[in-house]
């Protein structure tokens, strides 16, 4: 699991979406919790660091969420999408500079000390802001944090900050960590950065490499009766075939992330005492998106962009790779946002014909061989469907006259060679989408970006009105025009093509009948998993 | 003894020029690869020009290539292995606790293959031409074409998902508190399906060779001897041509343990062991050059010491090996 994102999102929306879920109805049974038991599940990877505080990732996030708290998690019925955690109520002035935070009452850091505001301001300002990988550009403004008592703190920015950025932000930026661990010494090197001490559900108890993490019930957690669970256990399962049968074999009880490969998901479904479930990753999508290189004089032609466009067949993408556990894309923002997504956007329907008439009027006429041109195409390695997304591009392609051959790279190779060294024409990449546009988003279409950030345009792709349009939108605190700014955005790329966004989708979970309150929220594999519970 | 003295100094005068170069040249590999440690890390998190910066000088890859060579050489001078740069641990503690996991499972690997495979080859090369010659061999053949992950996979559907007799993988079972002799067996038992993957599929090299050694002895003139003087035809197979055949046997044994290591990275990825084949994999995917280094590093050492153990002894089972050595 690359990437993560920070989202919240409302249920599906209406639209023919991804999740035509075969487990939904196993979902909703309603179950008196039970208490006790251990949980296995697998993990497909150890993090460097297990500190969400520095390491905003969904690799993180999917072990250390039970430990450490944020201010506040995503849900599916909250107001804005939020549901308390560890702040009770958040509130912004006006002016966009400031946000008042008032705190849960009576929470105890795992180690017996009580938790106050000192430790959000210190989060904050020592972590979030210069150290986390997401929170250095969203909490860039933020100046000082009030801390008027021990249960309020009081973010106060430099410059005016849209309240409905930091809000978007909650569930995936603000990981409170305690103070009194992290104030001595280099913050890097905290030993707690592999062994978090937090405020969650469980404990750190023990990790053995290579093989799993346990995590203990934390028996003082603020929310009485809560958790339900006395263990988890994350078992390490490195290759992706394991997972599978370790479900069967009733060795694991939970495989999320899509441990499970999609091919697989038919047959485990009929296996009696397994459920798939699609629910629980709303606020964690993913985008198919076929990068640019504009240096290429033939892509920064926008008809030759148009045809490729037209050449793409999204809803076989969406039957045959992602064998209908995605959905189309119309543009940079995701169908299933509630908040920013917008329809009216330009369309490109596949269309063959239509697609070679652009490029006949662009000039590329065919040789004798029948080809255009001839380019580079590098299908991002970390998801199997960006690898089989690579090789259908590569005969859509060939359809409209364009000789694509695919550059074949490990995860490292791949990054250095789109993001620092540019040396692609086309490439497939699965960008997140983030719950905000300015945190995920606009980074991809923004021109004036560094050589070397991953995620981001550097297919050397300029364009001034869209600049313009997305630093506005930045300082634009009220939330309907910040909106509507957006929805301007997501038609001008869709019009101008800065990239083509194919497809969105988003993770499966499998689990045995018999584990409780699973998916019950929009980030829910990255939640703490205090209600989760196992029947007998 | 004297011989066998002589042999150790030569071998280890020659050991330290072979793992210079073994160092030296998969620091350049490594090097050459597109990509370096913070790139692998990115992935997962993201991040803005600030952060990456910070994070290459954090990790000293900001130094020239030449210059982190002469630090590490300098380093591993003082025995010291340095920091892995994926894991922000030692690589020295890292690699000394997925060792002994490898070193168990290959042990027992080859000690499986060695064993089955010679006594089957034994067996078939009693009778050289018979029936039961004939289907061990096209049966170990099979064994040998078939891919390690595939063996793997078929052993873990059968055994573990559908008769549920093994642990599906891993080392032992997870978070048990199992100690003594109940630990004991609770690794013996994840370590079959293991220990059968990686073990079959080299079980034929010992088999065949086995086989083939004692077809050809069968024809030499100490045969005809002994079975002139009337010994039993069992201890004609065993003590005289089995022995005769068993020289190769041993040289294969040495060469295999470097295979061994190499099949062990699939093995341990498809069984979840913890083991320095999967970290391997994992120090290539991370490009953490150090941790790959000092794996390279020990992995070296194995094969070295493994293969010096198997020439003592073959100057133990064959006098004629070193003779001439002794003086010098």
């Amino acid at each position: 699991m690359s990437e993560f994102t920070i989202s919240r999102r409302g249920l599906l929306s209406g639209s023919a979406l991804l999740l035509a879920s075969t487990a939904l109805p196993t979902i909703g049974r309603a179950q008196t919790p039970k208490k006790g038991g251990r949980l296995i599940v697998a993990a497909d990877s150890e993090p460097r660091d297990l500190n969400p505080a520095i390491v905003a990732s969904n690799g993180v996030f999917f072990i250390s969420s039970k430990i450490v708290e944020t201010l506040a998690e995503a849900s599916f019925d909250g107001k804005d999408g939020l549901d308390p955690r560890l702040a009770l109520s958040w509130e912004g002035a006006a002016d966009g500079l400031s946000v008042t935070f008032k705190l849960r009452d009576g929470v105890k850091w795992h180690d017996g000390k009580p938790f106050t505001a000192a430790d959000v301001a210190f989060s904050a300002l020592q972590i979030w802001k210069p150290l986390q990988n997401l929170g250095r550009t969203v909490f860039k403004d933020l100046s000082t944090v009030d801390t008027p008592d021990d249960l309020t703190a009081i973010f106060k920015f430099a410059k005016p900050t849209p309240f409905q950025l930091i809000r978007n932000a909650l569930p995936a930026l603000s990981s409170v960590v305690p103070k009194h661990v992290y104030e001595n010494g280099k913050i890097e090197d905290n030993p707690a950065n592999n062994a978090p001490v937090g405020t969650g559900p469980f404990k750190f108890a023990e990790y053995k490499a290579g093989q799993y993490y346990r995590l203990a019930r934390n028996d003082d957690y603020w929310s009485k009766d809560e958790p339900y669970l006395d263990e988890i256990v994350y078992q390490v399962l490195p290759d992706r075939t394991s997972a599978a049968a370790a479900l069967e074999a009733e060795e694991i009880q939970l495989a999320a992330f899509s441990a499970v490969p999609l091919a697989d998901l038919d047959r485990i479904s009929k296996v009696p005492g397994l459920k798939v479930v699609t629910k629980g990753y709303e606020g964690l999508t993913y985008q198919l998106v076929v990068e640019i290189n504009h240096r290429r004089k033939e892509l920064a032609d926008l008809k030759v962009r148009q045809a490729i466009a037209h050449a793409i067949d999204k809803d076989f993408v969406v039957k045959t790779i992602f064998l209908g556990y995605a959905a189309t894309a119309t543009g940079p923002v995701p169908k299933n946002d509630p908040q920013f997504y917008t329809a009216d956007v330009p369309a490109y329907p596949f269309d063959v014909a239509k697609a070679n008439e652009l490029l006949d009027e662009a000039g590329y006429k065919r040789a004798d061989d029948g080809k255009r041109f001839s380019l580079r195409l590098l299908p991002a390695p970390y998801f199997n469907e960006t690898k089989q997304f690579g090789d259908y591009l590569r005969q859509a392609l060939a359809a409209i006259g364009i000789d694509a051959k695919i550059v074949n790279n490990d995860s490292a190779a791949h990054i250095k060679a789109v993001y620092t060294d540019h040396a692609f024409d086309l490439a497939v990449g699965p960008p997140v989408f983030r719950g905000d546009p300015a945190i995920s988003t606009t980074i991809l279409v923004q021109s004036g970006i560094p050589d070397g950030v991953p995620f981001s345009n550097q297919g050397g792709y300029k364009n001034a009105e869209l600049d313009a349009l997305i630093a506005k939108a930045s300082e634009t605190l009220d939330t309907a025009a910040r909106t509507e700014l957006y929805r301007e955005f997501q038609k001008k790329v869709a019009a101008d093509l800065p990239l083509i966004n194919v497809a969105e989708w988003s993770f499966i979970s499998v689990a045995r009948d018999t584990v409780g309150n699973i998916a019950n929220n929009p980030r829910w594999a990255v939640s703490n998993w205090a209600d989760t519970y196992l029947e007998s | 003894m004297t011989r066998a003295l002589t042999l150790l100094r030569r071998r280890l005068v020659g050991s330290i020029f072979v793992l210079l170069i073994v160092v030296i040249g998969s620091f350049l590999l490594l090097e050459a690869a597109p990509g370096d440690a913070v790139d692998a890390y990115i992935v997962a998190t993201g991040g803005d020009p600030g952060m990456i910066e910070l994070l290459r000088h954090r990790w000293g890859l900001d130094q020239s290539e030449l210059t982190r060579l002469a630090n590490y050489l300098w380093a591993l001078l003082h025995l010291d292995l340095g920091q892995s740069v994926a894991f922000s641990r030692p690589i020295r503690e890292i690699i000394l606790e997925r060792l002994p996991t490898t070193l168990i499972l290959m042990g027992s690997a080859t000690a499986l293959s060695f064993g089955l495979g010679s006594a089957l080859g034994i067996y078939a090369g009693a009778r050289p031409g018979s029936f039961r010659d004939r289907s061990l061999s096209i049966g170990s053949l099979a064994l040998y074409a078939v891919p390690g992950f595939w063996l793997g996979l078929v052993l873990i559907v059968v055994f573990a998902v559908d008769l549920r007799w093994l642990p599906i993988g891993g080392i032992e079972t997870i978070a048990s508190a199992k100690t003594g002799l109940a630990r004991a067996a609770d690794i013996a038992t994840h370590l079959v399906l293991p220990v059968s993957a990686l073990g079959f599929i080299y079980l034929a090299l010992y088999l065949r060779i086995m086989r083939a050694g004692m077809a050809e002895a069968w024809r030499q003139d100490f045969v005809l001897a002994a079975r002139a003087r009337g010994l039993r035809r069992r201890r004609i197979v065993l003590a005289h041509v089995a022995r005769n055949a068993l020289l190769p046997l041993v040289t294969m044994l040495g060469l295999q343990s470097a295979q061994m290591l190499g099949g062990s990275v699939v093995i341990e990825s498809v069984f979840a062991v913890p083991g320095l084949g999967r970290l391997a994999q994992e120090a290539v995917a991370g490009r953490d050059t150090p941790l790959l280094l000092g794996i390279i590093l020990v992995s070296a050492v194995l094969v070295i010491v493994i293969n010096l153990l198997v020439d003592l002894a073959y100057a133990f089972l064959d006098p004629r090996v070193g003779a001439s050595e002794a003086g010098a």
